[in-house]
């Protein structure tokens, strides 16, 4: 990446979550049924970095997201902000909370408000969060922030519409409504899976420049994981509510230790490697309301033992600063070996032709009958 | 690069020239008084037992073709143009555009089947699975019984690899993956021979879309059919389609094979998305993505469209409109077609401007 920063070894984390869990109520009145949405999930951000958390749909990304954000109660854990405990009571305490910590959410023809102007939803922002700005300084403020995410002249837009805006203007315009918090942390909830590919990159770019300039700590959730390689310091992967691999970016991605990060890159499309994609995978996430016994993974993993199924594995290390959480790595006698996932997972079973022989007469008849209705 | 070729050499010289679906021409206008033209004059062969990817942004009328091509088109659009020539296994030519609507009915589903965008929630909640798949059964062939069309409906099932045991579930009780082959099984339960899939894996995760494209590449390799796929995910396109057109403001820009498309990109605008995404191995480049941002459709720039995005525009292009045609680098495949002035000097010198000699970046061997 080049700009890569120098590390500061004893730096506090800005954002820590420990032991992070949430679990969602359902069916109904006296019902003890949970979602297991999110469960001890350790994370932490430190300035001017960016940790990426990937996942598949409804692996719990998003929660931990919200769950940062404090838009919603953590069942357990702590967040930690600076080193303190920032568990927010009250309106007052979110407020101060929400300063230092913005959020970016995926949608951004959803996140803005229609009937407002881009000058509107900006000074609202910053008059929250910076006090009462009127007249030159207000002025200032609105065409720094439009030209802090590269909407430049900001004149041109100030007084726009969103629906007169492209997606990735809106974009920006919602990023430049979070920085106007000057916030210490950004939450980017998928900002760029909405977006058209030809732009996707170009506010990429902007996140990166402003963690470059700003030092701003950014979590970059998304189920993209070449993206994540490209963008972000840090790379997690979540599989069904836990964190199953952990590392940079880099080595994550090219050597990934987890069966499901294995499984989860080699089907990414690769039009360079077209030899090397997971063939007959099967299977699908699990259900999080009664979640595999052990690891979340063992129904699908082509390695899973009775260990598997009985324990939950750990973050084990797996090399300089990695872990996965995966017995394979445990050293334990009664844990799984591990394999290649490409050899692991095989064809599909043929159907038999029996089956094709059905659909050719049901799509002949099916001629027939069209040809009898012309006759008549 | 011998190594990828080889998989893909059998596939590409199986489809020999044999059309099965002509779209010629093909205009579409949005609203009645002051039209958007969404569709400029769109031409595209699809051969018989191919994958014709069709890719581009959103807004480009990648949806729009497919629609129109089956007269799908809902109102303000509008088809002003153009001619959608099917042709039947026993050889016989047809408009789709000019069928009546009886013969409209019958075609629909038996000889051009279509798998829509966000095919999850097509699904009829109140139905059991079962019954809306032997429901489309039955209203093409009105002969067969109920319980006929349910063990039809098994045996689709089976064929997607769900256990046919899910017949009498709800579409909530699948999950979404699931509800994605329920459709590709009701999209084939007549044998077309044209199958249009309007992105059918974009609302889903990559180890799903992957299992998802997996089938449909199994599937068509056993039954015959010829697919259209739509999605704007590049690279996704490479790996399944033997050929690819690219979209831009309602026209085609750029048709070629697939290796072809993602080695040596003609059009400016295929060369930048594919800078545009990331990749995954290898080493990380600079990506330089796309200036810009896709055009209104309702105010588009003179000439070429993408003019306005494109690093390499001259005076021509924003005088004259480029037109498809054969690709202007030595040695390239024949049948490739590109619309830049670029490749076409000779079309630049009769407008009376000086042609640009091509840029290396749009030449690679």
């Amino acid at each position: 990446m080049g700009t890569e920063p120098p590390t500061p070894e004893p730096e506090t984390p800005v954002l820590r979550a420990v032991n992070l869990r949430k679990h969602f109520p359902i069916g109904g009145f006296r019902s003890k049924k949970v979602v297991h949405a999110v469960d001890d999930v350790n994370l932490e951000l430190y300035r001017g970095r960016v940790v990426a958390l990937v996942g598949e749909s409804g692996s719990g990304k998003s929660t931990i997201a919200r769950l940062l954000a404090q838009l919603m109660p953590a069942t357990d854990g702590q967040i930690l902000l600076n080193g303190e405990d920032a568990t927010v009571k009250g309106r007052r305490a979110f407020r101060a909370y929400v300063r230092r910590v913005q959020m970016i959410f995926q949608d951004p023809f959803g996140s803005l408000n229609p009937i407002h102007t881009v000058r509107y939803m900006l000074t609202r922002a910053i008059r929250i969060h910076r006090g009462n700005l009127r007249g030159e300084a207000l002025e200032d403020a609105l065409s720094e922030l439009l030209t802090r995410v590269q909407l430049t002249p900001p004149e041109r837009y100030v007084d726009k519409f969103p629906h007169e805006l492209s997606g990735g203007q809106r974009q920006r315009v919602a990023i430049a409504r979070a920085l106007a918090a000057e916030p210490e942390v950004l939450l980017a909830d998928e900002p760029i899976s909405m977006l058209d590919v030809s732009i996707r990159l170009g506010i990429l770019n902007l996140l990166r420049d402003l963690r470059d300039r700003l030092q701003i700590a950014i979590l970059y959730i998304t189920h993209d994981i070449a993206s994540a390689r490209y963008f972000a310091d840090r790379t997690m992967v979540m599989y069904a509510g836990r964190v199953v691999e952990a590392g940079d970016s880099e080595s994550v991605t090219q050597d990934p230790k987890h069966p499901y990060t294995q499984l989860l890159v080699r089907s990414a499309p690769d039009p360079d490697d077209l030899d090397a994609r997971a063939r007959g995978a099967r299977g699908e996430a699990p259900s999080l309301v009664r979640p595999p016994v052990g690891c979340r993974f063992n129904p699908r993993c082509p390695f899973a033992n009775d260990l598997c199924r009985s324990e939950v594995p750990p973050l084990l290390p797996v090399g300089e600063g990695r872990t996965a959480a995966c017995w394979g790595y445990a050293n334990r006698e009664d844990g799984p070996v591990l394999g290649s996932v490409l050899d692991a997972y095989g064809r599909r079973p043929q159907a038999d032709a029996g089956l094709l022989q059905v659909i050719e007469v049901t799509g002949r008849s099916a001629d027939r009958s069209a040809s009898k209705e012309d006759e008549r | 690069m011998s190594a990828l070729a080889e998989p893909r050499a059998p596939r590409a010289a199986q489809p020999a020239k044999d059309p099965v679906l002509e779209i010629k021409n093909l205009s579409v206008d949005y609203g009645y008084d002051e039209p958007t033209h969404v569709l400029r004059q769109v031409s595209l062969t699809l051969n018989r037992g191919e994958v014709l990817g069709l890719a581009g942004e959103s807004g480009c009328g990648k949806s729009t073709l497919a629609y129109a091509a089956t007269r799908l088109l809902p109102p303000p659009g509008l088809i002003t143009g153009g001619q959608v020539l099917f042709t039947g296994r026993d050889g016989a030519k047809q408009d789709i555009l000019a069928l009546n609507d009886k013969d409209l009915r019958a075609s629909r589903w038996q000889d051009m089947a279509i798998v829509f965008q966000g095919a999850m929630n097509s699904l009829n909640p109140v139905h059991r699975i079962g019954r809306q798949i032997a429901d489309a059964i039955t209203a093409h062939v009105p002969s067969m019984g109920k319980k006929d069309a349910l063990d039809k409906a098994a045996d689709l099932l089976d064929l997607v690899g769900i256990n046919p045991d899910r017949l009498r579930d709800f579409p909530h009780q699948l999950s979404g993956g699931m509800r994605q082959r329920v459709m590709i099984a009701m999209a084939l339960a007549l044998d077309p021979q044209v199958l249009i899939m309007d992105e059918p894996t974009t609302a889903l995760d990559v180890v799903m879309q992957r299992q998802i494209v997996e089938q449909i590449a199994d599937l068509r390799e056993r039954l015959g059919f010829s697919v259209i796929f739509i999605t704007h995910d590049v690279s996704l396109l490479i790996e399944i389609a033997d050929r690819i057109a690219i979209m831009y403001a309602g026209e085609i820009v750029e048709e070629a094979a697939a290796q072809d498309v993602y080695r040596r990109p003609r059009h400016p605008y295929a060369d930048g998305l594919l800078h545009s995404f990331p990749p995954l191995r290898g080493p990380r480049r600079e990506l330089g993505g796309i200036a810009g941002s896709p055009p209104d459709m309702a105010k588009l720039p003179t000439g070429c469209p993408f003019r306005p995005r494109c690093a390499f525009a001259f005076d021509a292009c924003s005088a004259i409109q480029p037109e498809l045609a054969p690709s202007a680098v030595p040695g390239d495949d024949p049948t490739r077609r590109v619309a830049c002035h670029l490749h076409t000097p000779d079309l630049v010198t009769a407008a009376g401007f000086e042609p640009r000699p091509l840029p290396e970046r749009l030449t690679t061997p």
